[in-house]
């Protein structure tokens, strides 16, 4: 008999969210981590004495069917308190967002917000069957499958036909043109373009699905609203790690997973189980992986027991990541002009172009000039982050590409640093003199500290062609794979990326089924 | 400038179609002196003869003497390293791990989908060294191939190999007199070195003819001087090049297919099961599903079980009228049709009207009938003939397994 029913390679939020559900429907759950503490990407740190960061921020769609069904309430975690949205302007004439409510614009992009906002949202919950179930496989659809399209068919038509036709012209559209069309301010364009845009390979005008991925953000009760839960990003984490072992699942962290072991006989291929890194073996009925497709697939399988098609797929998979993360640990509050309090996400990018011709630089390999930053100070909301009076900084960095031109040396390193500083400092004067420590993380450094291929936000890109059915791709959209006995449940899969949980839901419903 | 200027200028300016033009194959100065018709197409991009002087009179040579065909264009891969056994092994169908060194073997490689890519050879000339030789160009295709396989190197050596096939009864006989001690015990689809100008010369036993015959692969620099040995030992059996109608002609007797006429290249074809299985194309001896894993195996898993919708079969066709692309019926008044022709002819060796046909594997065990259409003067006419299924190749004489070969 084998060791486990199921073993989980990562213990990501996706991982976790899988592990708890399959140990709740009574299997033998064995989670393998190879960092110190769970998390993946959301995992909290210390990075500097005293100083605690995650690099995932905010939470603005986990889901709350998850919350409920693995009673994660009970087990500590408590949704935040959504926060503003301030687009910064260097003459401090900010442009604050609040809910469907913006100030610092013209009464008429007051107006249209408001109206624009309604409408994404009704489109964003017209959308909401999609991301919670397995997508249908091509070709070959049993009646349930059929059923997503029908329920996502009939949530649309109910829509009205006027609706319907708009959600269907703006789905694909540059947000550059949504933004053109709706606002005459400039900073509110950049700031709603920011939720289309991040952790993707695509800029304002990049034609695809900037508006598809904007609704996915906004999916949820928050209705695209951020928040930083109790205890931060911990408080979740740690509820899921809880409500997990509360199920009987055994984690392990530090426990670095070599391969997937793969029997062969007349009989075929399947997985087996898998080696850690010092050499033990682990059976179970099925491996299922939460790290990354092509860590997955290459890294700890090997394409050679794949297929030569299906591993061409793979490997053409869009993996560079384009968002760094830079961490300050403060000596005090940073003062950021014209804000009072900045304890909601400050972004960075003064005009639409600054994103565009951030993205120019960056997909020729450079640094950008002028690096776009959404600002945190997570510490506001969750003390417990720095020693008392002193705080921390978190900002995602755009766009910074992963395969930098000469490289990712020191002096690279530095130079992007230095102009994060620099922007920084242009709306928060004297922020350099408090700085006790700074923690710049490139796509590499995420590539390689948090075994995340290329450093994409959501493993492999979240674009119309690795989307839905396709995600990862097909044969490996349904969350099972070539190989029998082995599945997926991390963000490659579909939905996507983010802390959200539909990978990792819908890969146990898959499994159970 | 005058006339004379002009002319010798246009006479020294360079070629404008230099790189369209088709490469001459090392043996062209012989083959062109030969092929007194001037019977030229193209294969891979050489210059390719059709036939040099006469197809029937190139195929009695097959079956009765000796002849050689250039082999020369045939694309040719080395595949070198600790992984080459692994990676081939997971291409082809066939198990790889199972081949000798000094063996060679007919294999085929299929899609994802279990859809016929290519078939060919592969020759283990090392614990870690291949050749494989198929018809049209692979190296995209071993491209993807290889990923996950980082321990090896992939050359193409079409260019750089020099490949003459020498077939027929008394093929044998020939590479004896040219001075190949030994090469009698060369048993089929076995590899053997010579000696040969102060370099080597490989020879495998091997051929596309269903007769005794052999392949000798030199290094192009020494492809004339190899040519002229084996033409001076040859002279007393009428030793004669042939080209493709003529081995289209011995092929098809041995039952082998032929891309482009029993299968459509799974990579370039366009329409959804236009291309064949391995199955369909009577080849399921090729696939080895002790194989834990080789690609397409779970869709060829599944057309074992469901049967293959299709099914290459020889037949043998009443009558003498050639069946060329005809249509197969289920019965004498062509109501119900259950397949098409892809190759036909009147076989001269065995005297039997021929053909490979593609049928609706549902429809094999019952009555066939080929539907002829043919002409006389320009006049056209029909015939309904019935076919037997033959299990067997057509033409499969014991010479070409026999070692030593009977008159060597
Ligand atoms: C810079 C950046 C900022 C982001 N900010 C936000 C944000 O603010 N809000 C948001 O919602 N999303 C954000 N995201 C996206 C989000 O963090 C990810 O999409 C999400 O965390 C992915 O979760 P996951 O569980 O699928 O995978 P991961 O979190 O990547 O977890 C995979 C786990 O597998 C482990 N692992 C990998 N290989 C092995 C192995 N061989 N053996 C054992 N364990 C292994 C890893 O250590 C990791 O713990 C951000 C992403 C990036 C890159």
């Amino acid at each position: 008999m084998s060791d486990y029913d199921s073993i989980i390679i990562g213990a990501g939020h996706n991982g976790l969210v899988c592990a708890a559900y399959l140990a709740r429907a009574g299997q033998r759950v064995l989670v393998l981590e190879a960092a110190a503490e769970p998390g993946g990407l959301a995992a909290t740190r210390e990075f500097h004495p005293g100083f605690r960061v995650s690099v995932a921020h905010t939470l603005h769609h986990f889901s709350r069917k998850i919350v409920q069904e693995l009673g994660l309430t009970k087990h500590g975690y408590q949704p935040g308190e959504l926060m503003n949205t301030t687009g910064l302007s260097a003459d401090g004439q900010h442009v604050s967002i609040k809910g469907n409510l913006v100030k610092g614009v013209s009464s008429a992009d007051a107006e249209a917000f408001s109206e624009y906002q309604a409408m994404l949202q009704k489109f964003a919950a017209a959308l909401e069957p999609f991301w919670m179930k397995t997508m249908p496989r091509i070709g070959k659809n049993s009646l349930k499958e059929m059923l997503t399209f029908a329920q996502v068919g009939l949530k649309l038509r109910l829509l009205g036909a006027d609706d319907m036709r708009e959600f269907f012209r703006v789905a694909s559209l540059p947000i550059r043109d949504l933004m053109d069309e709706n606002y005459d301010s400039d900073i509110l364009k950049a700031v709603l373009s920011w939720d289309a845009v991040i952790g993707s390979t695509q800029a304002p005008r990049s034609p695809n699905n900037t508006v598809l991925s904007m609704l996915y953000r906004m999916t949820g009760e928050s209705g695209g609203a951020h928040a930083i839960p109790a205890g931060g990003m911990a408080g979740l984490v740690n509820a899921l790690a809880a409500a997990a072992e509360s199920q009987g699942v055994e984690l392990r962290y530090g426990s670095p997973v070599k391969s997937i072991a793969v029997e062969g006989d007349e009989n075929g291929q399947r997985a087996t189980g898998v080696v850690l890194g010092d050499g033990e073996r682990l059976t179970a009925e099925r491996v299922i992986s939460a790290t990354d497709p092509k860590r997955t697939f290459f890294d700890l399988l090997g394409a050679r027991h794949l297929e030569i098609e299906f591993t061409n797929r793979i490997r053409r998979l869009r993996t560079d990541g384009q968002v760094a993360k830079l961490h300050l640990a403060l000596s005090g509050l940073p003062n950021f002009s014209g804000v009072d309090q900045p304890d909601g996400r400050l972004i960075i990018a003064p005009q639409m172009d600054s994103l565009e011709f951030a993205w120019d630089d960056a997909k020729f390999g450079r640094l950008p000039e002028q690096p776009a930053l959404e600002v945190l100070i997570p510490s506001l909301r969750e003390p417990g982050l720095a020693p008392t009076g002193q705080h921390v900084l978190s900002a995602h960095v755009m766009y910074v590409p992963r395969s930098l031109e000469g490289g990712w040396t020191e002096t690279a390193k530095a130079e992007l640093q230095g102009k994060v500083m620099q922007t920084l400092a242009q709306y928060a004067p004297g922020i350099e003199d408090l700085v006790l420590h700074a923690e710049l993380l490139t796509p590499q450094d995420l590539e390689e500290q948090w075994k995340v291929t290329g450093g994409h936000w959501h493993h492999t890109e979240l674009a119309m062609d690795q989307m839905l059915m396709m995600r990862p791709t097909y044969e490996a959209a349904q969350h099972s794979t070539p190989i029998p006995g082995l599945f997926i449940c991390g963000a490659g899969c579909h939905p996507g990326g983010g802390v959200m949980g539909g990978p990792g839901h819908n890969a146990a419903g898959e499994i159970l089924r | 400038m005058t006339a004379e200027e002009q002319s010798l200028r246009h006479a020294t300016a360079p070629d404008p179609y230099a790189d369209e033009r088709l490469t001459l194959s090392p043996f062209h100065a012989r083959q062109a002196a030969l092929n007194i018709r001037e019977a030229w197409s193209e294969w891979n991009g050489y210059r390719f003869a059709d036939y040099y002087y006469d197809v029937e009179y190139e195929y009695f040579c097959i079956r009765n003497t000796v002849g050689t065909y250039d082999i020369s264009p045939m694309q040719k891969y080395h595949v070198e390293g600790p992984d080459a056994e692994a990676m081939l092994d997971r291409m082809v169908t066939r198990d790889v791990t199972k081949l000798k060194e000094g063996r060679v073997t007919y294999v085929c490689w299929c899609t994802d989908t279990g859809r016929m890519i290519d078939d060919g050879t592969i020759f283990r000339l090392g614990p870690e060294k291949f050749m494989l030789t198929c018809g049209s160009p692979s190296l995209a295709w071993l491209k993807k191939a290889r990923f996950g396989f980082d321990n090896l190197t992939i050359t193409d050596m079409t260019d750089n190999i020099a490949g003459l096939s020498v077939q027929g009864p008394c093929s044998c006989a020939t590479l004896k007199a040219m001075g190949l001690d030994g090469i009698d015990q060369l048993k089929p689809f076995n590899i053997a070195y010579f000696d040969f100008a102060g370099s080597q010369l490989m020879v495998s036993r091997t051929g596309f003819t269903g007769d005794l015959g052999y392949e000798l692969w030199v290094e192009p620099q020494l492809a004339l001087q190899m040519w002229d040995a084996l033409y001076a030992a040859g002279e007393n059996y009428g030793i004669q090049p042939y080209g493709e109608a003529a081995t289209n002609m011995a092929r098809l007797e041995a039952g082998f297919i032929m891309p482009d006429m029993e299968f459509h290249e799974a990579l370039k074809t366009v329409h959804l099961n236009h291309d064949q299985s391995p199955f369909e194309l009577n080849l399921g001896w090729l696939v080895d599903f002790k194989k834990p894993h080789f690609n397409g195996r779970r869709a060829l898993l599944e057309e074992r079980e469901r049967g293959p919708a299709y099914t290459l079969t020889k037949l043998d066709i009443e009558g003498n009228k050639v069946a060329e692309g005809s249509w197969i019926y289920a019965d004498e008044g062509c109501s119900k049709h259950v397949g098409y022709v892809t190759s036909a002819m009147w076989s001269p060796a065995v005297k039997a009207n021929i053909a490979l046909a593609m049928i609706k594997t549902e429809h094999l065990k019952g009555e066939l009938w080929a539907e002829i259409y043919y002409d006389k003067e320009l006049r056209q006419y029909e015939k309904i003939a019935r076919c037997t299924v033959a299990d067997k190749p057509f033409w499969a004489p014991d010479r070409a397994r026999a070692t030593p070969p009977a008159d060597a």
